[in-house]
């Protein structure tokens, strides 16, 4: 055992954009990887319903079939796939992400997960990080993933779920941090 | 798959700050009103982000065309998880106003000059027995609205990151003996005392450089891994 427990999280304030700004990684595509191309976008509100600006998103995800590039995994990832990203919100609370939609992780005792994006989001006013999934609307496993099963109120469960647009592969995920709405967090 | 897989230890009570807490005002709007969601971890928690080779930033105080204004500082520690085990290899990032208190950034409204030669962003990788170091400038104390006269103390932001998404952290070191450390609401989010005191370094007169520059030892401790991680116990 050490003597000292864990640091402490603290928000990261309103000036994050000077040291976390990384453009580049908001694109998971950047090396070609396997699987269907998508893009993930939305607005990040908070009780009042107004746009937050300053938030940063960062994700993590299985590449095509399903595997993590991290060596917990134990199966080899695709190597032009690995699995993080990160944006933040413009003046609208707007935030978007290019990457593939993910294959099936297994879960407890290796059944299978549907396919879902693990989202974290920092903010002003968040003194520690909020955590969620993104999971697709049109995606006939929902049905037997147990994360979503596991939530008992269909509105919060529904929160989870991203549509997919008119206008190509393009998935829309809002995150509400308060209120109507409110996006459904989890205790990881 | 039937390999047994490893577990984050959960926080013990107070060891980590509430989202609503009403002393700071920007949590008001912005806390979830509902309770979080229990997870039983899968992989898509126990693993997370690997970073290769990422440009560091180390010297914050030669970016421009001249030195930095203020009060060098090395700033150094090790990023570990409970129990001990360093985290290598990992990226850090950080940022912090200069000496007089400002951010070089669009949204910082300070009446406090910029330094044309400080940037206040800096980058590592930890290195095989999980340590990283900065030279920097003393950051110095700004207000800010959450009160009428607030001054937020003196303090540097980090970002960490784990082995897992799990273990992912940002946070804020301050320093030893701040006057305004008892007043800041943010600082105080923290309900239990040792775990706040986890944020403030240490002064270390062997990290400082003679006639250069003082020493502040921040290490970083990540949540870790439970010992004998078991199935189906909730």
């Amino acid at each position: 055992m050490s003597r000292d427990g864990a640091t402490p999280s603290q928000t990261v304030g309103p000036y994050f954009r000077l040291g976390l700004d990384r453009p580049e990684w908001s694109d998971l595509t950047r090396d070609g990887p396997r699987g269907e191309k998508i893009v993930v976008e939305g607005r990040v509100l908070d009780g009042d319903g107004s746009p937050v600006d300053d938030a940063v998103l960062e994700i993590w995800q299985a590449d095509a079939d399903g595997r993590y590039d991290h060596p917990d995994d134990g199966r080899p990832a695709d190597e032009r796939f690995h699995g993080f990203g990160r944006a933040m919100t413009d003046e609208a609370g707007r935030y978007r992400f290019v990457t593939i939609r993910p294959g099936r992780v297994p879960g407890q005792g290796g059944a299978p997960q549907a396919p879902h994006i693990n989202l974290t989001i920092f903010a002003r006013g968040l003194l520690k990080q909020l955590v969620t999934r993104i999971y697709f609307a049109d995606e006939p496993s929902n049905d037997g993933d147990p994360v979503l099963a596991g939530i008992g109120d269909p509105a919060a469960r529904r929160t989870l779920l991203a549509d997919r647009q008119d206008a190509g592969a393009v998935y829309r995920f809002d995150v509400v941090l308060q209120g109507k709405g409110e996006t459904a967090f989890f205790d990881v | 798959m039937n390999r047994e897989l490893p577990r984050y230890a959960r926080p013990p009570p107070g060891a980590q700050p509430p989202y609503l807490h009403r002393d700071y005002g920007s949590t008001v709007k912005r806390a979830p009103s509902r309770a979080l969601l229990p997870l039983q971890q899968t992989l898509s928690e126990i693993t997370g982000p690997r970073f290769r080779a990422e440009p560091e930033l180390i010297d914050l105080t030669r970016q421009g065309k001249g030195e930095a204004l203020g009060q060098r500082i090395i700033v150094a520690g090790r990023l570990v998880e409970e129990g001990g085990r360093p985290v290598r290899r990992t990226l850090v990032e950080l940022w912090q106003c200069n000496a007089a208190g400002r951010y070089l950034h669009g949204k910082d409204e300070h009446d406090a000059p910029l330094d044309p030669n400080f940037t206040g962003l800096g980058r590592a990788m930890t290195n095989d027995q999980g340590e990283y170091r900065f030279l920097t400038i003393q950051p110095g104390a700004y207000p800010w609205r959450n009160t009428y006269n607030a001054w937020r103390p003196a303090h540097i932001h980090f970002s960490v990151f784990g082995p897992a998404f799990a273990s992912r952290l940002v946070t804020q070191m301050y320093f030893p003996g701040d006057p305004l450390l008892p007043l800041d609401p943010i600082y105080n989010s923290v309900p239990d005392e040792a775990a706040r005191r986890r944020l403030v370094s240490a002064y270390d007169p062997d990290l400082s450089k003679a006639e250069y520059a003082l020493g502040y030892r921040f290490d970083v401790v990540l949540r870790g891994r439970e010992s004998t991680p078991f199935e189906g116990a909730r």
